[in-house]
Parts: C-alpha cells; structure tokens; sequence
C-alpha cells in the first residue's frame, strides 16, 4: 500500500458561462513511503490544484468532484472537520512558492514556529520555545537565538523558506507537499533549500510531493516524476528515465524546450513547440496534446487519456507511441519548425 | 576585464553601443534625527562603474540575481532612470547629452521588451492600434498605410492579421510577448533590450521566443542585450556574457568561456548552484 | 523571414465574452439597482409627456386633495397636483446632480493624473490644495458657498464642485501612480512619445475607472444634498418644482395632507436606494476589465 494514493482525481470550477471548467481530469498518482515524487508541468496543467487536493485545500471557488485520495489507506476526502484538522496538523506537511506571503508579517518567526508546536504537539511554552530554536538551527538558520525574534521581513527570502521549512516538519510530517518551494528564490538560496530538503527526507524518512515547471529543480530532487498537461498526467518514471528516454510526445517536446548551459557556444534554433498549453476552457476530444503533435493520427482525437505501462515502473498515455525504440534522446537542434 | 567586454574596435569603426563607467546612485533619504546629527548615509550604488560594447547583429547576456542592478542597468541605458555618471553612447553620440527631439531619435534606436507579459501592452487598445501608433509617432516609412504597416510587423513576429483587432486580454502571455517585440520594432530600432522578457512565459513558450530573437539578430541585423537571472536561458541565445553582482561586472567574456572557466567566485558560485535537468548530474551533497 | 504564423487563432472562448453576457452576470443588487434607476431616469425623462398637470397648474377645486384617479399622489395647498410636479422635480433634480457631478470631473481627474504623472512642484501644489479643500467638511463648505452667492441653485453648482474636485484629483493621482509604473507606460517613454500622448492617451483612460465608480455614489449624495438645500431654502427655489422644496413646502401638512411630503420624499428614498445598489454590486465585484 502507497504512503498517498490518488485516482481518478477531477477537480473543477465554475466558470465564466456558468459552465464547468475542469482543471483536473481524472489524475492517478501515487507516492511510496519514503519516496520524492516530481509534478512537472507548464500553466494549465493542473498540477499545483493535485498538491492541493491532497490536503483539501483547493481554492474556493473550484472542487473536488470525483476521484478519491487515499493517506495510508484512509479516505482523506471522508474525514470529518476534526479528524482532518488531525490529517493536516500531523500527517502532512505543506511549503509554499511565496516566502514572504506564507508568514504572519506580524509575529516574530520563532513564536510562529512555537505556535505551530504549542497547538499541534501540545508544548507548553519553554519547551515549544526550546524546540523550535532547536528547529532553527536545523534548517540552517544561523543565530538562531537571534534569529528566533525577527519579523518575516527581516530575513531573506531563502531565510523565510528555511522558516516555513521549520514550521511544516515540526511536527514530523510523513508526507510533505511542496509547491514551487524554490521559484522565488535566487538560484544560489535555491540550491540550499533543495539541499536542505534533500537532508530532512534522509533525516526523517519523509515522502515529499513536489511540484515545479523547472525540470531542473525536479531532476536535483525527485526519484520519480509525473508530467502533467491540460490537467492530465500524460507520463510517469524514474527521473532519469523521464530525461533520457522519455516515451510520451510532449515530454520530449517539453524537455526539447529546456534551456541548457550546455548550450553556450553553440547557439542555435531549438525545435520548439508550436501553440501554447490549453485554456481552461478549450475542451479537446481525445488526446489533450493531440493537436500540437506530430505524430498525432486520427484516432487521437478519440482516444481516452490513459497511462499504460511502456516499460518498468515506466508509464505513457500516448497510445501512437513513436519513441518506443527510440532510444536515448538528444536534443534536436538546428531544424527550423514551421508552427 | 574590460577588454574582454569592450571588444576591440575595428579600425574607424564605432560600437553600436557603449557604455563606459556607468554609475547610478540611490542615495538614502535621510529620516529626520539622521539630519540632525549631521550623519552620512553612504548612498547604495545600485549601478557601479559599469562599461562594456555591444556591435550590430550581437547578442550580449547580462546574468545576475536579484539585487544584482541589471534591470537598473537596462533603465539607465534608455534613461528611464537618469544615470548619475558614465556615459552611454549609440553611435558614437552620447545619448545623455542630448534632449526633445535628439533624445527621442537615439532612444528609437534602442528599444525595450519588458518581462511582464501582462502589464506590458495598454489594456485598452487594440493590438493594431498600438503598433500603427509607435510607427507613427515617428514617421516610420510605410506607417501612413495602417494595415500594411501592422500587417508586416504581426509577420515579422510570427503572428497573423487575425491579432490585430483584439485586445490584450484576448491574447496568451507568449503572444503578448511578441506584440511587444513587434512594438519595438515597430520604430526600427537597432538595439533591443529584452529585460528578462522570457523570464514570466513557460518553457514551451520560452523557447519559441527564444528562437525568434535568434530569428529576428539573423534576418534584421538587430543586435539584443539580453539580460536575465537564468544562466541556461543566457547560454542558448548569447555570444557574450557579462555576470553582474552588487551594480558591478565582475566577469565577462564569451559565453562558452565564461561557462568552461569561471574566474570570478560569485560566477563559479552561480554555475555550481545551476540545477541540471539531467537527474545524473545532481549536486554532490 | 519564414510566414509561419503561432496561431493566432487559438483565443480562448472566455477571453471574449460580450458586454451583454458580462452585463448578465452582474449580482441581482445591481440589476434591481439599475431598474430602479432606469424607471426613475425613464420617467423623468418624460415627464412632460407622463405628467397630466403642469408643475404650477392650478386646479381650484382641489385644495389639499387625497390621492385619487385624478391626482395620483393629490394636491396641495394651493391646488398643484403632486405628481406632476414630483416628476418635473426629479427631472431637475437628475439634471442638476448630473450636471454638478459630471461637469466638474473631467478637471478634477485630469488635473490629479498629471499630478501623479508629473510629480515635483505640480504634484506638490495640486496635494497641498487638495489637502486643503478635503480638509474642510463638505456640507461646510457648500452651505459657505451658498451664504456667498445667495440663494438659489448657482451656490449649489459652485459650491458642490468647489468642494469635490479635491476627492476625485486624489483618486485620479493614485492610481496614476501605478499606472505610472506599468511596464505599457514606460514603453512610451522608451518608443518616444510624448509625455502628453503618455498621459492624454494611455494614462487617463487607464486611470479613469475608479473615478467613474465613485462618481456614481457621488452622484446620488449630490442629489440629496441638493434636495436637503432646497428643503432648506436654501438650494432651488420656489415655485419651482423640486423634490426637497415639495417636502419642505408639505412638512406643516404632515397630519392633514400627508401626500404633499411623503410621496415625492418616498420618490427621493427610492433614488437612493437604487444607487445605493448599484454601488455596493460594483464594489462587490471589482469590476475587472482589461488587465488581465
């Protein structure tokens, strides 16, 4: 049994017309004990609404309407008010893209902390105060007597991400949900957090979900990575066989499209993706990406969006499969694309 | 350093652009007990004795992080922002020198793309309407001929005559992006600058518009300064690269060289912290 | 340069909804809001053509009528019929407030958007006298008018304008001030345009929205202060018809000709209301247009 389960998820929202806007349709993910798994995608894709969904926090005025989420076997969308409240206090954890935002601009960063024990662990004050300097010092903060009575606005971005860090495993969460942890931050502070990140889940065991439209923040951190669009996961696997042999079209179109160091002195065209990802609105038959794929076929706009295994622990929902001998992939360069 | 910078110029030729001790200060207002005692508050230099060139149909990265003065840098250059030292030269005229119409003729000549795709073009006018008006404003050839002058420049950015009548909120951020490039171009400038102007688009999008800068260097001879916190970003586009930390280039030189053999510490410190997207090529922990 | 095209096509259907199904949308307050307004608009529109009575027609034979087939809403004591001249007051009174709102505020929001574009010394005197000007309470400052020019409608026409421009340049400054920063406004410093053009074209209209929003409740607080002036005696005066002035000519009839003031003040009531709808609808919704 898997650490979370999600199936079927669909989440929608009401939109302009009165109609439903379906952000998210019919997602199936899972996450082991233990394991780092990737959501990448671009806008529209639904992935930051599937973090969300496993805590119950999507916004209002969009919803859950089918699926189930599965948090070591337990219903997670049947549990009452309390039992919830429980669920999100001491199961799972949560980090933000908005260092700043997340934080009660008001209070000092170490009563946030020692709040966060107070209520959920039930501390009394000294020891709420002693454990969250020790918290401090955990995430690497420096200082932290000091530290522990700044204002969120004192500190640094990546300083507040170290915080939110702090507050979100204090109470030892087994399954931590990060939403674009690091896209506000310097890329220098970025890699620290990815680090300390990568330290807590030795540390403490803990699964994370992440999610990013950076492949690079996921290749440094996940073991596995789904990729989303149009509110589908069109691929699933390991990372490094996402990177290097990936099955699904716009995964390869996608990772076509990432910038690369490796690129300097060597500047060229890149054969890029026509269009842009889908509007909420627009509904496709069949295959979400069919219409900005080349290798779509006429079945495509029939077909149902479904992951089928191509290889192990590899999954794709393109039933055309043109990379299936493929082999590694390099990126294609130099052809102009006419759109 | 400079040298690597400033390229060596061709005998009788002048730079396109360049930029030579370039200083802009910010200085700190003083609170009101500061005054009293007379106190010095050293004024935070948010551009600091900047110089480098750039020639026609050349692309220049400028990399940084936040804090780094690029998008200062980038404001000073078409004096959104007066500089307080320095010179910036197009040509050979020095573009602080001059004011009314003189000014407004070397600012044609550089243009700005900016990053926010939303809050770049005027929510209420037409797409066309706006690129007829910066052709107008200066009397651009073909600019009596509304149609045919807002038709060439939605080709010139891959776009159809299809967009011209929409506004934008009808539009994608990618297709925002490039009517602002349009607009830019829409007064034939020499030089563009593209202050992170990819920075806000998803990757798919990203390189679409990456390969219409490389496009438009290709077939205008337009020359780009393209500045952005990405050092992936900067090495698919860029022939040079400027590294800029605290208002100051602390390293400069052909991208590829840049990247292969960083001197400066701040640069190595970038390249280290670059998260690969290849998964096998993770940092040592 | 190759003529492939992005497709251009490809607009999302909710991206262009029409004005008409964005009109559909708004909250029922505001559609009730504006019936109510519309049907008072419409009827003082047509007054002359809706009223069976002139506003100072005599019928001699109905002093201080009750409301009947003939004289909807009565007569008073000197044998007008009510009604009519209910409707030729509000008539007047909607023309007034239209014109003591709407006249003035093109001024005030130009002369506060080139405060905020501009800043410096502009920016500083236009502050400093619209700091001055707000300072003062409002009625204060009308009835002070008023005292000055005497009574009658010019110190309401004076004395309303005097005292708003100040709220309507310091609105129009503000949000000038963001409007200033948006990228699409230093593009036209960059592209070379004039600071007139930045301002004229593509800085006012931007900036004129939250005016306009505001000028609606502004519009019915002008209404009732205009009927407060003339209840008075000190805004319209009689015999004119006007909607304070019938109140105040009906109040020493509360006991035994209750129509002459409560009616037409029901009609005022009703005014208020109607706007009162619309603007908290208004509010309500934030009404985003452009922009994103």
């Amino acid at each position: 049994m898997s650490l979370l389960e999600i199936e079927s998820l669909r989440i929608e929202f009401p939109g302009e017309e009165d109609e439903q806007l379906v952000a998210v349709k019919g997602v199936d993910l899972a996450v082991e004990q233990g394991e780092v798994v990737g959501l990448v995608g671009e806008s529209g894709s639904g992935k930051s609404l599937t973090c969300r969904a496993v805590m119950r926090m999507v916004p209002e005025p969009g919803a859950i309407s089918a699926g189930q989420v599965r948090f070591d076997g337990e219903d997670v969308l049947a549990l009452g008010t309390s039992k919830l409240r429980d669920f999100r206090a001491h199961s799972v954890g949560m980090i933000y893209q908005n260092p700043f935002g997340s934080l009660n601009p008001t209070m000092r960063v170490g009563s946030q902390i020692a709040e966060t024990l107070k209520v959920n662990k039930g501390m009394k004050r000294d020891a709420a105060k002693k454990e969250a300097l020790a918290l401090l010092d955990r995430v690497g903060i420096e200082d932290p007597e000091h530290r522990y009575r700044a204002y969120p606005h004192e500190l640094s971005g990546g300083m507040c991400q170290r915080v939110m860090i702090a507050i979100s495993t204090a109470s030892s969460p087994r399954l931590m949900l990060a939403d674009e942890p690091t896209t506000a931050l310097d890329v220098t502070t970025q890699a620290q957090i990815l680090k300390l990140l990568a330290k807590m889940r030795a540390e403490e065991g803990m699964a994370m979900l992440l999610v990013s439209h950076d492949f690079g923040v996921v290749a440094q951190a996940c073991d596995r990575v789904a990729v989303m669009y149009g509110g589908h996961i069109v691929e699933t696997g390991p990372a490094e066989t996402i990177y290097h042999e990936p099955e699904h079209p716009y995964t390869r179109a996608l990772l076509n499209s990432v910038p690369e160091l490796d690129s300097a002195g060597n500047v060229q065209r890149r054969a890029a993706l026509a269009g842009h990802p889908p509007e909420l609105a627009e509904v496709i038959p069949g295959c979400v990406f069919a219409p900005r794929c080349e290798h779509a076929k006429q079945d495509c706009a029939e077909v149902a969006m479904k992951l089928e295994p191509v290889g192990p622990d590899h999954a794709s929902a393109c039933p055309v499969r043109p990379y299936a001998n493929a082999g590694a992939r390099s990126v294609d360069k130099g052809q102009r694309v006419e759109a | 350093m400079t040298e690597a910078v400033t390229e060596a110029t061709k005998s009788g030729d002048v730079h396109l652009l360049e930029v030579e001790s370039l200083v802009k200060e910010f200085g700190l207002r003083r609170g009101l007990a500061e005054r009293i005692a007379r106190k010095e508050v050293a004024p935070h230099r948010a551009v600091d004795d900047v110089s480098f060139t750039l020639d026609r149909s050349e692309i220049l990265g400028i990399a940084g992080g936040s804090g780094s003065g690029k998008t200062t840098l980038a404001r000073c250059l078409i004096r959104l922002i007066e500089p307080d030292g320095g010179s910036v030269r197009v040509d050979g005229i020095d573009i602080r020198a001059h004011k009314g119409a003189e000014l407004r003729e070397l600012r044609r000549r550089m243009q700005m793309v900016f990053q926010d795709p939303y809050a770049s073009l005027n929510p209420r006018m037409t797409i066309g309407a706006a690129l007829h008006e910066a052709g107008k404003v200066h009397n651009r050839p073909g600019s009596d001929n509304e149609q045919a002058f807002v038709s060439r420049l939605l080709g010139l950015v891959q776009l159809t005559d299809r967009i011209a009548p929409r506004k934008p909120r009808e539009l994608s951020g990618g297709q925002r992006q490039r009517v602002s490039i349009a607009r830019a171009l829409a007064v034939d400038p020499e030089l563009i600058i593209a202050d992170e102007a990819v920075s806000a688009l998803d990757v798919s999008v990203q390189a679409q518009l990456l390969n219409l800068f490389l496009d438009l260097r290709e077939e205008l001879g337009v020359a780009i300064l393209f500045i952005s916190h990405q050092l992936a970003v900067i090495a698919e586009v860029a022939d040079r690269i400027a590294v800029m930390q605290k208002g100051r280039i602390v390293e400069a030189g052909a991208t590829q060289e840049v990247f292969a053999h960083p001197k400066d510490e701040y640069t190595q410190a970038l390249l280290r912290a670059h998260p690969h997207p290849d998964p096998r090529m993770r940092f040592v922990s | 340069m190759s003529a492939a095209t992005v497709d251009a096509g490809t607009v999302a259907r909710s991206r262009r909804r029409g004005i008409w199904t964005r009109l559909k949308r708004w909250p029922t307050t505001v559609k009730v809001g504006v019936g109510i307004i519309g049907v008072l608009a419409l009827a003082a529109l047509f007054a002359p053509l809706l009223a069976p009575y002139g506003p100072n027609e005599i019928d001699p034979f109905s002093l201080l009528s009750s409301p009947s087939g003939q004289h909807l809403f009565g007569t008073d004591d000197t044998g007008r019929d009510v009604f009519s001249r209910a409707l030729y007051a509000l008539r007047l009174d909607i023309v007034l407030a239209l014109l003591v709102t709407y006249v003035p505020l093109p001024f005030a929001v130009i002369v506060g958007a080139l405060a905020g574009y501009l800043g410096g010394w502009v920016d500083t005197i236009v502050s400093r006298l619209a700091d001055v000007f707000i300072a003062f309470p409002f009625i204060v400052l009308v009835i002070a008018v008023v005292a000055i020019v005497g009574p009658g409608v010019e110190g309401f026409l004076i004395g309303v304008p005097l005292a708003a421009w100040a709220l309507y340049a310091r609105l129009a400054r503000a949000e000038m001030l963001v409007v200033r920063e948006q990228p699409y406004m230093l593009a036209t410093t960059a592209l070379g345009f004039s600071k007139t053009r930045a301002i004229f074209k593509h800085g006012l209209p931007n900036v004129l929205r939250p005016c306009l929003v505001y000028s609606t409740i502004d519009l019915i607080g002008n209404l009732i202060l205009l009927a407060g002036l003339s209840y008075l005696g000190f805004g319209v005066q009689p015999p004119t018809a006007e909607l304070g002035g019938i109140i105040a000519d009906g109040q020493g009839y509360l006991l035994t000709a209750w129509w002459i003031a409560t009616l037409p003040g029901l009609v005022l009531v009703l005014f208020g209301v109607g706007v009162g709808l619309i603007g908290e609808g208004i509010s309500d919704r934030g009404l985003e247009r452009g922009g994103r």
